[in-house]
């Protein structure tokens, strides 16, 4: 469990570092937090040949927040995201979320972008932006292009960031004034990839959710009928749920019980949000 | 007056070192070292075709690639069988280095030394192997069937058959009034020490001799082991433990083929090497245990009282035996248990599969057979609307009935006889501690809350402190410094605070004085190994005693010099004084200054020794200064080697909560009752109770080895074979029962495995009560729970 030979990178400024990307095309892996990255050279499962270390680039650790989005920047930790207190109060969801994601000591190192870019299908962080509309910011020596959350995941592990690009940020848009939202996971261990989890955001005369591990990515359902101060059509939610899963057996659970997951998160997660959208009793 | 340290809650020595980084394992040894690496197999069952190392000779760093053909003399023959047994009619071990067939995915085919593990890493990558598929027998019933073999000349796949009978069984359970069957299955689980294995090898040329370090449960035996497969003098061989990352039972096999491949290549090269196992090595490589299928048939009396116990088990061994039958042979006596099963029929089948071979984990065989037991247990008590603590009451050997013996033989070739125990007692505190009368109360409670809680319990005896002996050495320094050797090796355990407690005691020094080594065969030479939770009761006891003959030779010494009868003096905090003569006596004399007139000396190197020199000492001129019989230095060794095991027991309860929608197991609380005779250390043995439940907690609920049909273990890593972490741990509470075993001189019994022994048994027991479900198989998930959810409402 040693990582292959690499050639090890280290831009000081993100102008050198596109250059750097740019210059190694294909070849070239972005290093950040590494939490996925590093287990997976260890394991040899990924042998990039040149590794750009871009955790010395200044300006990326940020956590921006105005009335309409909150804007991660490259390098933002998962911890310094969830513990942001204007990035709560503008959207609670990204703590509920980020709270299930591994464990504090991971989530000190790896960042939230790194997370969208890897491209996990069991992981929280692609359910949140699609749930969001969110979009990922990609920069390369040539241009900047906004790509958004829809056609940004394209399959396991498979994102649109291509070779020479640097996702510089990620934009999570705030939901309508008065939405409540929840993230709620079924894991096996504390910390581990969701056997099956759902984030969900309940506005006035809308809600949603996203759910991870039932499909081979985060698979959103727009729950139109569901309005927020109307008792829930659980039929209704649950044909529209069943619709969109294709949920399959792995060596942690069976195709049905991730099923059954589904609808029971979904009107956990539900609930919840409902519960936490502001002006209605605690 | 000493401060007496036996009994007491002595914080470890060991903790502080251990808990700044300080500790010293094998991979923080031998920086100088060459390292290797090795191409591993990746098919379960397969011919060796042709193994070609032509794109791997121009790497930069390498050294030496190795394959079977290079292995001269002994080292080409197949490791030792360890534990060899009559009935172990078709014992096969493999070879160090693959020869002509793999029988496992990660046997070792291909031994590669470069400058750096990167680097051996790089150039297994480019060793090619071709291999012709057979095959592969995965799984028990795949094993039975025996449509393909493991081994050609191994029919049905079976290595053994053993039986053991107090009378006939089946006639017993045919003429009882009340009969029952079931068919019970324990998945595979592991050890899983957090270090992984590791070897480091210096061959000194000029000397012609070895100094390995291995990260073992057995140093003594390594050595053996290496001097035999190197063809060399054992005297020319040392083998030390450094902090040992846990063992739990896969450390005690020996030698592993890198503990011989990795000294014979330090020898051929003239270099130092290393090797230090990686987790997925580990997962592969190493050794695994637990899996077996059980079929039971049981007769009862309308009281629930046990007339005949009739037990067949199929063992799954993997695909060598080097360590014998030891695990089947204990869950085959020790599933009895506290109870007088009737008359007791029990056989197994030992059987060979194309997977990693399987060893003694923690626990040993026991875990299986608590769980068939206890779930007898819980039938009859379902059967005949009993209560559970009332069947197994009524099952209970009685206090007044020991010594008690089962009429069996144990692992150790000795009769299976309790030497002391009071099950009832045991029970009463269990009940009283988990609250098991009050529990129907807080079930209509939690019923009231939506919520579906259920109360389990599980009951075990452990054979502890397995022979043959092990031996203690204690040498008083002349600067009053103790200083303690035995030859068993420590994995965490604490033994270092365990022993000098005693030995504070019994030589009556100050604990701070005393320091203790273990596993290092240049300081003992005479040892068995860290294993089956006997190092209390066999080191503890052997230093014990040697601390007994130190004393009395010190009090011997100062007799002399202070001119007193040696029945008139003592040893307290160091000190050798007249009894009673407090602190203001000058008839007293420093243990340390005793050990300097041990010693009588021609030549001074100090103050100390001047007082030892021949002009010095007032000293008889007629008679030698080192008397017959006696010897040098205040010094002594003494072994201690009991007749038979003792029997440590415990009881286990459990509340958990099943949630009803998601099918989601939690623990709610763990109550454990423990008996292990005298307590050294209860701080010490709570520390090893918390560990062994996190291990049954683990094979309860967690761990399971996921081997595919074609024989690839899929779950290889700790991402997806789920230890339990601490947040799935629960509090533990504990409370002590102490009935001292009268075999040694201490009155202790073993505690290293009690935690992990009842964990599947108590839990099923509790999840069964939860749902109204059958529990017949462990582990558990929640989607397996969901799925006996779903077969009881007759969905498909």
């Amino acid at each position: 469990m040693k990582p292959a030979p690499f050639t090890y990178h280290r831009p000081r400024g993100l102008d050198e570092a596109l250059e750097v990307l740019a210059a190694l095309g294909e070849a070239g892996k972005v290093l950040a937090g590494g939490q996925s990255l590093v287990p997976l050279m260890s394991m040899r499962l990924s042998a990039p040949a040149h590794l750009v270390d871009v955790n010395h680039v200044p300006g990326l650790a940020t956590v921006h927040v105005d009335e309409h989005v909150v804007r991660i920047g490259a390098l933002a930790r998962h911890s310094q995201v969830e513990h942001d207190a204007a990035a709560y109060d503008a959207l609670p969801l990204l703590r509920q979320a980020l709270r299930h994601v591994a464990h504090p000591t991971i989530r000190n190192r790896g960042t939230t972008v790194g997370s969208l870019v890897h491209g996990d299908p069991a992981a929280e962080l692609p359910a949140v932006l699609l749930l969001l509309d969110g979009s990922v910011t990609l920069r390369s020596a040539e241009r900047a292009r906004e790509v958004e959350a829809a056609s940004f995941f394209i399959g396991p592990m498979e994102t649109a960031l291509r070779p020479g690009e640097l996702a510089v940020a990620a934009t999570f848009r705030r939901p309508a004034t008065g939405s409540g939202t929840a993230f709620v996971e079924v894991t096996r261990r504390h910390g581990d990839y969701a056997v099956c989890g759902v984030g969900a955001v309940v506005g006035a005369s809308s809600a949603r959710v996203a759910l991870l591990g039932v499909g081979p990515g985060p698979v959103l359902v727009d729950l139109p009928d569901a309005v927020r101060d109307e008792p829930l059509d659980d039929e209704r939610v649950h044909a529209l749920v069943e619709e969109a899963i294709d949920p399959e057996a792995d060596i942690h659970a069976s195709a049905d019980y991730r099923r059954h997951l589904a609808h029971v998160l979904v009107r956990r997660a539900l609930a919840e949000a409902h519960h936490r959208a502001p002006g209605r009793a605690a | 007056m000493t401060t007496k340290m036996f009994g007491e809650r002595v914080p470890r020595v060991e903790d502080a070192r251990l808990v700044t980084g300080n500790g010293r394992f094998l991979d923080d040894l031998g920086h100088d070292a060459l390292e290797a690496g090795f191409v591993r197999s990746p098919q379960a069952h397969a011919r060796i075709v042709d193994i070609d190392v032509t794109d791997a000779l121009d790497v930069d760093g390498l050294v030496a690639i190795y394959t079977h053909e290079d292995l001269e003399g002994r080292m080409g023959e197949r490791l030792p069988l360890l534990i060899p047994h009559p009935t172990l009619t078709h014992g096969r071990t493999p070879y160090a280095l693959a020869k002509e067939e793999v029988n496992h995915v990660g046997e070792a085919v291909v031994m590669v030394v470069a400058t750096s593990r990167y680097v051996a890493e790089d150039i297994c990558d480019r060793v090619r192997v071709s291999y012709e598929a057979l095959p592969a027998v995965v799984g028990v019933e795949a094993a039975r069937a025996a449509a393909h073999l493991v081994h050609d000349d191994v029919p049905g796949n079976v290595a053994a058959v053993m039986v053991q009978r107090t009378g006939d069984a089946d006639a017993a359970v045919d003429a009882a009034p009340h009969r029952l069957e079931l068919d019970l299955a324990i998945e595979r689980s592991a050890s899983t020490p957090l270090e992984g294995k590791g070897v480091l090898a210096r061959w000194d040329a000029d000397d012609r001799s070895l100094l390995v370090h291995t990260s073992t449960q057995t140093s003594t035996s390594v050595r053996q082991a290496i001097a035999a497969k190197l063809d060399l003098p054992v005297d020319r061989v040392e083998v030390v433990t450094p902090d040992v990352g846990g063992g739990f039972g896969v450390k005690i096999v020996h030698p592993w083929p890198e503990e011989v491949l990795v000294p014979w290549a330090a020898r051929r090269l003239g270099r130092p090497v290393k090797w230090t196992e990686d987790r997925r090595e580990h997962f592969v490589s190493s050794a695994h245990e637990r899996g077996q299928l059980h079929e039971v048939r049981v007769g009862y009396d309308d009281d629930g009282r046990l007339l005949g116990l009739s037990v067949r088990f199929w063992h799954d061994n993997g695909a060598y035996v080097p360590y014998g039958l030891i695990v089947p042979i204990i869950t085959s006596t020790q599933l009895l248990g506290p109870y007088k099963p009737g008359v007791y029929r029990v056989e197994f089948t030992s059987l060979y599969t194309n997977t990693v071979i399987v060893t003694p984990y923690r626990g040993a065989g026991r875990p299986q057979g608590c769980f068939v037991m206890e779930r007898v247990m819980d039938a009859i008590a379902a059967d005949l609307g009993l209560d559970r603590t009332v069947v197994r009451e009524r099952n209970f050997i009685r206090p007044d009935e020991m010594p008690y013996d089962q009429g069996l033989v144990f692992q150790d070739g000795r009769q299976l006889v309790y030497d002391s125990g009071d099950f009832p007692a045991s029970l009463a505190k269990l009940k009283a501690l988990v609250g098991w009368d009050d529990f129907e109360a807080l079930r209509e409670q939690a019923r009231g809350e939506g919520r579906r809680v259920g109360i389990g319990l599980a009951c075990y005896v452990e054979g502890t402190g397995v022979g043959p002996y092990e031996g203690g050495h204690i040498r008083v320094e002349t600067d009053g410094t103790v200083v303690v050797s035995t030859g068993l090796t420590s994995q965490g355990q604490g033994h270092q605070t365990m022993l000098a407690q005693i030995v504070a005691d019994e030589l009556g020094v100050p604990f701070e004085r005393i320091q203790v080594t273990t596993g290092d065969t240049r300081r003992f030479k005479y040892a068995v190994g860290t294993f089956a939770s006997r190092t209390a009761v066999m080191s503890g006891s052997a230093v014990a005693l040697t601390a007994r003959t130190v004393r009395q030779k010190a009090l011997s010494i100062a007799a002399q010099a202070l001119e007193a009868d040696v029945e008139d003096l003592e040893v307290v905090d160091g000190l050798v004084q007249v009894k009673g003569s407090g602190g203001g006596s000058t008839a007293r004399i420093e243990l340390g200054t005793v050990a300097v007139l041990s010693n009588p000396l021609r030549y001074a190197f100090d103050e100390a020794a001047a007082r030892a020199t021949q002009f010095a000492a007032p000293a008889d001129p007629d008679t030698p200064p080192v008397g017959p019989g006696e010897s040098p230095g205040l010094e002594g060794t003494d072994y201690y080697s009991p007749a038979r095991s003792t029997f440590a027991n415990g009881m286990h309860a459990v509340v958990v909560e099943t949630d009803p929608d998601t099918a989601e197991i939690t623990i709610l609380r763990y109550c454990v009752v423990h008996d292990c005779g005298t307590l050294v250390n209860p701080m010490i043995v709570e520390g090893q109770i918390h560990g062994g439940v996190a291990q049954g907690v683990g094979g309860a609920l967690y761990e399971r080895m996921e081997y595919a049909p074609d024989g690839q273990l899929v779950n290889a890593s700790f991402m997806d074979f789920l230890m339990p972490y601490a947040t799935e741990v629960p509090t533990i509470e504990i409370d002590h029962l102490v009935t001292p075993s009268p075999l040694n001189p201490l009155g202790v019994k073993g505690a290293g495995e009690a935690g992990v022994i009842p964990g599947s048994a108590a839990i099923a027991s509790a999840i069964e009560d939860a749902e109204g479900i059958t529990i017949t198989s462990m582990p558990i998930s929640p989607s397996q729970l969901f799925e006996l959810r779903r077969a009881r409402e007759g969905r498909p």
